[in-house]
């Protein structure tokens, strides 16, 4: 996670920069730059003992308990054997393996989606300055500063089956009882219609922020010559996002792909798995039973982390691609 | 693409790191022998899993005062229960375990498995009188690993206003025909029958396991057809809406909320509800959980262990020992019990209880039924099975699978995982 944020942000700022800094140092004088180097590691000592205690180490850790076979004798006496990839080939041969794939993908495709286009649209329409928009956007936040087990709760109460405000909402409509978080094909959907809604608020401000960056004046030269609303849009509005979008998704992406709590909190990733994502089943195996069973957990943490990397690596290639065109 | 101004840094962050790594493991190994030293003084270290209760409550005062007739003072830490469990295998890990560790019964069998745990044989902690039952739970290959320190366990409150209304006589439900006899004059009458939670964590096989065990089956063989009509009786009970869809959600806490309401006839919960029974305003009563062709279904046991984890310096068990037997004496039993809404673990303890509140009885008779979910030396199998259990619950109930399927799917995932 951590690694392809900072990849993320470094390719942001630095396609233009790193060159410009790379070029003067190539030049002479090797004594005064040595000395001057020794000074510059100094004043980056401090970071890099951040980096490598809270990142580089825990991640060091991770792939370690992945690539043991750590019992939780062999935990407390620290002389797990090192297995190579039994743990990775155990949690691919595990019936939970397949599901699990297929609901983290469900879970992040669909989040992302929804959260994006309701966003955006809420961010255009925001955009329009008339009154009350800025109390209304303000509102907007709510799901965003809330804590995460307050919000959950919230939602769960709200899709109980037997008491729940949505079902008799829905009895009132002549719909029967819709087991939300208790039947296998709604649990999932539920969650994620949770996880949009909290996840609204994030997209609405980085485009809200987006679009105050687009000059009025191509706007103004649009209407000039005729553009209507819809065309402004598809031909002004989103083209100019685009930067913004795609840093909006990936961040989304990540943080979407490690969502635990709202899923915790309203299903526990059930009934029967039917909502186990990567993030529920590594906690599951590390921290749910009474018998830890911590390398199965780092397997599948590692994987998350693969995850984000690879979505990591395509958004710096389409980046890079934008800037050469 | 590489320059050379690019492989210098390299180099330079190459060094900085191992320059990092070296400091930090320095730091870590002095660390570590400095916080020995100084906790040989007079302090010892006691965790426990009650973070409810803050330094002005009764429980942190009989620590303390236990901890002054040892002449000692104690420094108490209260953690979540499942917190509890992964620090003292860091703690382990450090080798530096608390003094005292208190813990939820069946993560006995997992620490005393990972080595951290010492034998009451080692530690001379004094375990006459216990019942047998109970400490059970404790016992790992015929060696004890702690001592509880007091128990409680599952029964049926019932609500009487509803049962007269539906007219049913519990004194009638003797097994779970009866029960299920019962249950549908609940809803015959348009009230709603009965109440657990079979969510899919360890609550969720806890909750279950009085009727499992009420069966006869056993934990070694989940696929039995005795364990199949455990399982078929609760999804009989969700599919004809005697209990509530919502119960596969349920967490011992929310269900206790539904059985609150005032609604439901029968709510399966613990001994610690007795308190919020009262709360709430409803004329219960306590049935013991019906076996399948009899009364008093074994029940499964909770509550902490008190147990001294291994410490390099192994004078210090005497000390300890002689806070853990201050906290276990049967004065002491009877006031921590009260306060925590346990049952004693001795008989003694037990008897002194249901003097002060008769109100006790029919939970004494539950625990001396009850058995611990580690006990018949299944230690740290337990944990596997139960997890496959909860998991056929959860498959069942929800109607994703038969009664029989999933819990023949259940028995040959415990099976592989015990392997």
């Amino acid at each position: 996670m951590a690694v392809t944020q900072a990849a993320g942000t470094r390719s942001v700022r630095g396609t233009g920069g790193a060159a410009r800094s790379a070029s003067p140092g190539r030049g002479s004088r090797p004594r005064r730059r040595r000395s001057g180097q020794w000074a510059a590691w100094a004043f980056l000592a401090p970071v890099v003992i951040y980096m490598v205690a809270f990142y580089a180490y825990p991640l060091y850790r991770n792939l370690e308990l992945s690539l043991k076979d750590y019992t939780v004798r062999a935990f407390v006496e620290g002389n797990a054997p090192f297995v190579w990839f039994d743990n990775y080939v155990k949690v691919f041969q595990n019936p939970t393996f397949g599901p699990a794939l297929l609901h983290t993908a469900l879970f992040t495709v669909i989040s992302i989606v929804f959260q994006f286009g309701l966003g955006m649209a809420l961010a255009v329409f925001f955009f329009q300055n008339f009154r009350l928009s800025a109390t209304l956007r303000a509102l907007f936040l709510v799901p965003w500063l809330l804590p995460l087990i307050v919000s959950a709760s919230t939602w769960s109460w709200m899709l109980n089956s037997e008491s729940g405000v949505v079902n008799s909402v829905l009895e009132a409509f002549g719909v029967g009882q819709v087991n939300w978080l208790t039947s296998p094909q709604w649990a999932l959907t539920s969650v994620i219609i949770a996880n949009i809604w909290i996840g609204i608020p994030f997209n609405l401000v980085i485009l809200y922020s987006g679009l105050q960056n687009i000059s009025g004046d191509i706007y103004e030269a649009a209407a000039l010559d005729g553009a209507n609303g819809w065309q402004k849009f598809w031909r002004v509005t989103f083209p100019l996002l685009r930067p913004v979008s795609a840093i909006t998704i990936l961040l989304g992406l990540v943080y979407t792909l490690k969502v635990f709590d709202i899923i915790w909190i309203m299903t526990r990733g059930g009934p029967a798995n039917s909502s186990t994502t990567f993030a529920t089943w590594s906690y599951q195996l590390g921290f749910g039973s009474v018998l830890p069973d911590f390398s199965p957990a780092a397997a599948v943490g590692n994987l998350l982390i693969i995850l984000a990397l690879i979505f990591g690596l395509i958004y710096i290639r389409t980046q890079r691609k934008q800037d050469l065109t | 693409m590489i320059t050379r101004v690019r492989k210098g840094r390299l180099i330079g962050a190459a060094v900085v790191t191992a320059a990092v790594v070296a400091s930090l493991a320095g730091c870590s190994s002095s660390g570590g022998s400095g916080g020995d030293s100084s906790s040989s003084g007079g302090s010892y270290t006691f965790w426990d899993p009650y973070p409810q209760f803050d330094a002005s409550s009764d429980w942190a005062k009989l620590i303390d005062q236990c901890g002054s007739d040892a002449g000692v003072t104690i420094k108490r830490t209260g953690y979540d229960t499942t917190d509890l469990t992964n620090k003292a295998l860091l703690a382990g890990q450090q080798h530096n375990s608390p003094d005292l560790l208190l813990v939820d019964n069946p993560v006995v069998s997992t620490l005393a498995d990972a080595g951290i745990l010492t034998t009451t044989e080692e530690s001379k902690l004094d375990t006459t009188g216990i019942q047998k039952n109970i400490i059970n739970a404790g016992i790992v290959d015929g060696k004890t690993y702690g001592v509880p320190i007091g128990a409680n366990t599952l029964a049926l409150y019932y609500n009487k206003a509803v049962l007269s209304a539906a007219g049913v006589d519990v004194a009638s439900i003797t097994d779970w025909d009866s029960l299920t006899a019962a249950l549908a004059k609940v809803k015959a009458a348009g009230k709603k029958g009965i109440t657990f939670s079979a969510i899919g964590t360890e609550e969720g096989s806890f909750q279950f396991l009085p009727w499992f065990w009420g069966s006869g089956a056993d934990l070694m063989k989940l696929d039995s057809s005795k364990a199949v009509s455990a399982l078929a009786l609760w999804t009989d009970w969700v599919q004809k809406g005697y209990a509530p869809n919502s119960v596969i959600n349920n967490t011992q806490t929310t269900s206790w909320q539904e059985f609150a309401t005032g609604d439901f006839a029968f709510g399966e919960n613990g001994t610690w509800q007795l308190g919020n029974v009262k709360k709430a305003g409803i004329d219960y009563g306590i049935l013991n959980i019906p076996g399948a062709s009899g009364p008093n279904a074994p029940v499964p046991t909770g509550g902490e262990f008190m147990t001294i984890p291994v410490q390099k310096d192994t004078a210090r068990y005497a000390t300890s020992a002689k806070i853990a037997k201050c906290l276990t004496s049967t004065a002491n039993f009877v006031k921590t019990d009260n306060t925590l809404s346990y049952i004693a673990p001795t008989e003694a303890a037990q008897k002194q209880q249901v003097e002060q509140n008769p109100e006790l009885g029919p939970w004494v008779k539950a625990v001396a039924a009850a058995k611990g979910r580690t006990s018949d030396n299944l230690g740290t199998k337990y944990p596997k099975i139960s997890q496959q259990l909860w998991g056929a619950v959860q498959n069942a109930l929800s109607g994703t699978k038969s009664p029989e399927d999933a819990l023949k799917e259940a028995q040959t995932a415990a099976a592989a995982a015990l392997k």
